[in-house]
C-alpha cells in the first residue's frame, strides 16, 4: 500500500491479519473472537512500542508522509469563509504557497501556508511546496494587508525549503526571504506560526516570524535537510539518518532549545491517521495563544515578537580577568 | 576548553574590547609579511610582491581580481587611522546541540585565524563620520553564523539605534552554521528583527556583500540594506550552483550569482571596487548624517 513506512510494516501487517479474521468470522461463520481479541492487544502493545518511541528520522518520514495533511486541508477545517487569494502583484502567482482572508471563531484572521500536493501530478503543479520569490511576495503583500486592518495573521509551515532554481535566484530569492523576515518583525498584529509537517531552512523561516512557534508533534524543523547535512558531513547522503539525530530536529528538540513554544500532540501514528482528532487539538491551541495575545497592544506585540528572537541562541561570555 | 585557547590567543590579538585602540600596533600585528614574499592571482597568474598587494588593497593590478580580506584589514582600510572601539569579542560559542567534531573545528580556527568568532563588531569613523561596523571573516567557520555571530550584528545593529549611527556591515559567509542547527537558522530571524528597528527608526543601514555571501546570510541582514552593494566579483545568491544545477538539470552561464550578474537582474544598487569603497560610503555618509561636533 502506498504510504506504508518500513518502520510501520508490522503493525500494519497485523491490522490487516485481524481485519482478515473479522471478514472470516462474517462470512464463514467461524468465531474467531478469542483470536482477535489476542491479536488486538498485540497490536495496541506494538503500537505503543512503535509510535512511542519514534526516533528523529522516523518523525521526518511521518512528517513528509504522502498522506500528511496539507496547509488547505488545515485552513478548510480550521477556518471559516475562506477566500483564496492570488499574484505578488510583480510577477505571479505561487502555487506553492496559498493564502487568504477567513474566520476562526468568528474572526476575521489572514491565513498563510505552503502548500503540497496530493499527488504526482499536484505536486507539479505546486512545485513540491517549494516557493518561488513571488510566493514569500505574495505572503507578504497579504501580511501587509492584514496589518492595515488589524487581522491576526496565522502561518502554516509544511515545505522542503525554497526552491532552489535559476529563475528564483534571478528574481531574488534571498532579498524575498530577507524581507519577509524583517517586514513579520515589525507588524503590530497577533503572528502565530505552525509548523505541520518540514519545516525546511529559510524557506519555511520566511513564514515563520511570529508571537507564538507551534510545532505538530512529528514536525521538524531543521537548518539543512537530514540529506544535505549528511552529504555535507560525511559525503553521503544516506546517512540522513545520523545527520537526523545530530542536527535536533524535532518538535521536542526545538522546545528544549527554546525555539518552540508548545507542541501540538498528534494522533497515534500521525496527523493523517486521525485528522479529526489533529485539528481538534490544533484548534484549542490556537485559540489559547490568540485569545492571550489579543490582550496585547499593536506596540507591545511587537517587542514581545523582538524579544522571543532575541532570546535564541547559546553563547559564553568571558571577561580577560577571569 | 575554547576559553582557554582563546584567552592565550588574546594576548597578542589585535584589538582589545572596551578600549579605543592605537592602529599603527594594529596594522604591524595584523599585516606582517615577510620581505620579498610573492604571490600569484588565481584568476590570471599575475604575481606581486605580498607588500605591494598590500598596499593596492588586496587587488590584482594585472585583473583587478578582489582577494579574500580579514576582517582586521579591512576595518584597517575602511576606518580613520587610530580608532576602533571593539563590541562584545567576549562572546564566545559553546556547543548547543554536541554536534559531532563542532569544539574541535571551532578550536582549530580560533588558532588559524586569531578571532573569537567570524564576526568582528564595532565603532569607529570613516572621514570623520561615526559609524558602527560589522565586518564578518571567511577564515573563521567559512565566516557561517551561529548564535554567537547572530547576537552580535543583533548587538551592533542594537548599538547603532540607540547612538543613532549609520550600521554598515560586510558580510562574507557560506549562511548558516550547520553545527548549532535550528538556533543558527534563528540568527537568521533575530537579526533581521534587529534591523527592522533601525527601519523603523530611519537610522541608514549600508550592506556590502563581499565573496561570498550565501545561504541565510544572503536570505536575511545581507539583503536587507538601505544601500546593497558588492564587491567585484563576489558569489552570492541563496541556494548553491551545484544544487540549483542538479535541481534543473542544466548548466549554469559562467557569470551566474556574481556581484554582475546580480546587478543585471536588478538585485544590487551598485558593486563598488574596493579603491573606490571608502570614499563612495562617506559620500553616502555625507547624505545621511551630521558630521560629528557640527
Ligand atoms: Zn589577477
Amino acid at each position: 500500500m502506498a504510504g506504508e513506512l518500513s518502520f510501520e510494516k508490522p503493525l500494519l501487517e497485523l491490522n490487516r491479519k485481524i481485519e482478515e479474521l473479522r471478514r472470516f468470522t462474517e462470512e464463514k461463520d467461524i468465531d474467531f473472537t478469542d483470536e482477535i481479541v489476542k491479536l488486538e492487544a498485540r497490536a495496541k502493545a506494538l503500537a505503543q512500542e512503535i509510535y512511542g518511541n519514534l526516533t528523529p528520522w522516523q518523525r521526518v518520514q511521518l512528517a513528509r508522509h504522502p498522506e500528511r495533511p496539507t496547509t488547505l486541508d488545515f485552513i478548510n477545517a480550521l477556518f471559516t469563509d475562506f477566500i483564496e487569494l492570488h499574484g505578488d502583484r510583480l510577477y505571479g502567482d505561487d502555487a506553492a504557497i496559498v493564502a487568504g482572508i477567513a474566520k476562526f471563531n468568528e474572526q476575521p484572521v489572514t491565513v498563510i501556508g505552503h502548500q503540497k500536493g496530493k499527488d504526482t501530478k499536484e505536486n507539479i503543479a505546486r512545485n513540491f511546496g517549494m516557493p518561488h520569490p513571488e510566493g514569500y511576495r505574495k505572503a507578504l503583500r497579504l501580511m501587509q494587508q492584514a496589518d492595515k486592518f488589524n487581522r491576526p495573521i496565522i502561518c502554516f509551515i509544511n515545505t522542503p525549503g525554497a526552491y532552489p532554481g535559476k529563475a528564483a535566484e534571478e528574481r531574488g530569492q534571498s532579498e524575498a526571504i530577507a524581507r519577509n523576515l524583517r517586514e513579520m518583525a515589525s507588524f503590530g498584529v497577533p503572528i502565530i506560526c505552525i509548523v505541520t509537517g518540514e519545516g525546511g531552512s529559510g524557506g519555511a523561516l520566511a513564514l515563520g516570524i511570529g508571537n507564538r512557534l507551534l510545532m505538530l508533534e512529528n514536525a521538524f524543523y531543521s537548518v539543512i535537510s537530514p540529506e544535505g547535512a549528511a552529504a555535507l558531513l560525511w559525503k553521503d547522503a544516506s546517512q540522513a539518518q545520523r545527520a537526523a539525530e545530530s542536527l535536533k530536529i524535532t518538535a521536542q528538540d526545538l522546545f528544549e532549545l527554546g525555539v518552540v513554544d508548545e507542541i501540538v500532540p498528534e494522533p497515534i501514528g500521525g496527523a493523517h491517521r486521525n485528522f479529526a482528532e489533529t485539528v481538534t487539538g490544533l484548534r484549542s491551541v490556537l485559540l489559547k495563544h490568540l485569545d492571550a495575545l489579543k490582550t496585547m497592544s499593536r506596540e507591545e506585540l511587537v517587542v514581545d515578537r523582538y524579544h522571543k528572537y532575541k532570546a535564541i541562541g547559546r553563547y559564553a561570555a568571558f571577561t580577560e580577568s577571569v | 576548553m575554547l576559553k582557554d585557547i582563546f584567552y592565550k590567543k588574546r594576548r597578542y590579538a589585535t584589538v582589545r574590547t572596551g578600549q579605543a585602540q592605537d592602529r599603527g600596533e594594529e596594522k604591524a600585528e595584523v599585516k606582517e609579511v615577510p620581505e620579498g614574499l610573492m604571490i600569484k592571482c588565481d584568476k590570471c597568474g599575475t604575481i606581486a610582491y605580498a607588500k605591494e598587494l598590500e598596499k593596492n588593497l588586496k587587488v590584482c593590478q594585472g585583473c583587478g581580481y578582489h582577494f579574500p580580506m580579514t576582517a582586521f584589514e579591512r576595518i584597517a582600510m575602511l576606518l580613520d587611522e587610530g580608532y576602533f572601539f571593539e563590541y562584545d569579542s567576549e562572546l564566545l560559542s559553546t556547543d548547543p546541540l554536541n554536534f559531532p567534531d563542532y569544539l574541535s573545528k571551532l578550536k582549530k580556527d580560533m588558532e588559524t585565524s586569531g578571532l573569537s568568532e567570524a564576526v568582528v563588531t564595532g565603532e569607529g569613523t570613516i572621514k570623520g563620520y561615526p559609524v558602527v561596523i560589522a565586518v564578518m571573516d571567511p577564515r573563521f567557520r567559512m565566516g557561517s553564523m551561529g548564535s554567537v555571530v547572530g547576537e552580535k550584528i543583533t548587538r551592533a545593529a542594537e548599538q547603532a539605534l540607540e547612538k543613532r549611527y549609520p550600521f554598515i556591515l560586510f558580510s562574507a559567509s557560506g549562511g548558516a552554521r550547520m553545527q548549532e542547527g535550528v538556533l543558527s537558522l534563528m540568527q537568521m530571524a533575530k537579526t533581521s528583527a534587529a534591523l527592522a528597528r533601525l527601519n523603523e527608526a530611519g537610522v541608514l543601514y549600508i550592506s556590502v556583500m563581499t565573496n561570498p555571501t550565501t545561504g541565510g546570510v544572503s536570505a536575511s541582514f545581507a539583503s536587507l540594506g538601505d544601500y546593497n552593494f558588492a564587491e567585484p566579483g563576489a558569489l552570492i545568491g541563496f541556494a548553491g550552483r551545484r544544487i540549483i544545477e542538479q535541481t534543473i538539470r542544466q548548466e549554469l552561464p559562467e557569470d551566474f550569482q556574481t556581484a554582475e550578474f546580480l546587478l543585471k537582474k536588478g538585485q544590487l544598487d551598485k558593486v563598488i571596487p574596493r579603491q573606490e569603497l571608502r570614499h563612495t560610503l562617506a559620500k553616502i555618509l555625507d547624505m545621511h548624517t551630521v558630521r560629528r561636533g557640527s
